[in-house]
């Protein structure tokens, strides 16, 4: 089970929707250990892909300094499908190598980058296993939908 | 030489969970070498069947992308710091 405060499930949405038709990408890290996703951490999509997401290398390179220097992992890793249901493509299990992180995922399929009802989901991939898990939503949101 | 290579979490069931490890040699391939002499298994982690770096491994040395510097070939000087990151990447797409 995925346990997120309502804010940062807000912040995924809203990073899905300003980058539609592009696929948004990023990072909900959290202390080594704890599995509770508290920092979020936009990422560019170096491809700028309807299609496909990549985080740029020396980004990524930074992205993980940072979080070891802050005894962080990342503990969500999310990013949006904007033509296609929120589940894992063939593409996102072969590249998915964090076993211990719950990958996320938005579709912005039915609404585009306009506010409305969206699909939010989260797996574990492990070792090429798709493993769909609940998503409790903890906390007031601070949006209005 | 003393070269430390830091090991991404996917990969530390071939080191013992060791989050850092030491290895030798004057170029990235030698390096690799020298790693699978000590985890063995690394090695096809990291590379394909036809030796080239794998697409969704990212490697750098002193913080610079291999990709950069010659790739395998990529030169490694006595007390370099080697970081192994797995790509983030995915997409609708199926890539086949």
């Amino acid at each position: 089970m995925l346990e997120i405060a309502a804010e940062l499930v807000a912040a995924m949405v809203a990073h899905a929707r300003a980058d539609h038709p592009d696929e948004a990408c990023g990072v909900i890290a959290g202390p080594i250990g704890g599995d509770r996703p508290e920092r979020f951490i936009p990422m560019v999509n170096a491809a700028r892909s309807p299609t496909f997401y990549e985080f740029d290398s020396l980004d990524l390179l930074r992205l993980y300094r940072d979080m070891d220097d802050h005894d962080e992992e990342p503990v969500v890793i999310y990013h949006s499908h904007t033509a296609t249901e929120a589940y894992p493509s063939r593409t996102d299990v072969s590249y998915a190598s964090e076993p211990h992180a719950h990958y996320v995922l938005v579709s912005t399929r039915e609404t585009g980058s306009d506010e409305g009802p969206y699909e939010l989901r989260s797996y574990r991939i492990v070792e090429g296993q798709i493993t769909e898990e609940e998503v409790r939503v903890v906390g007031q949101s601070s949006r209005t939908e | 030489m003393s070269i430390e290579v830091r090991i991404p979490t996917i990969l530390r069931p071939y080191t013992g969970d060791a989050k850092t490890v030491e290895a030798s040699g004057d170029s990235l391939t030698a390096v690799i070498d020298d790693l699978e002499t000590r985890h063995p298994g690394l090695r096809e982690r990291l590379l394909d069947e036809g030796g080239s770096l794998r697409r969704f491994v990212n490697i750098y040395i002193d913080d610079e992308d291999v990709r950069f510097m010659g790739g395998l070939q990529a030169p490694v000087s006595d007390g370099a710091s080697i970081t192994i990151l797995p790509a983030v990447a995915g997409g609708s797409a199926d890539l086949g």
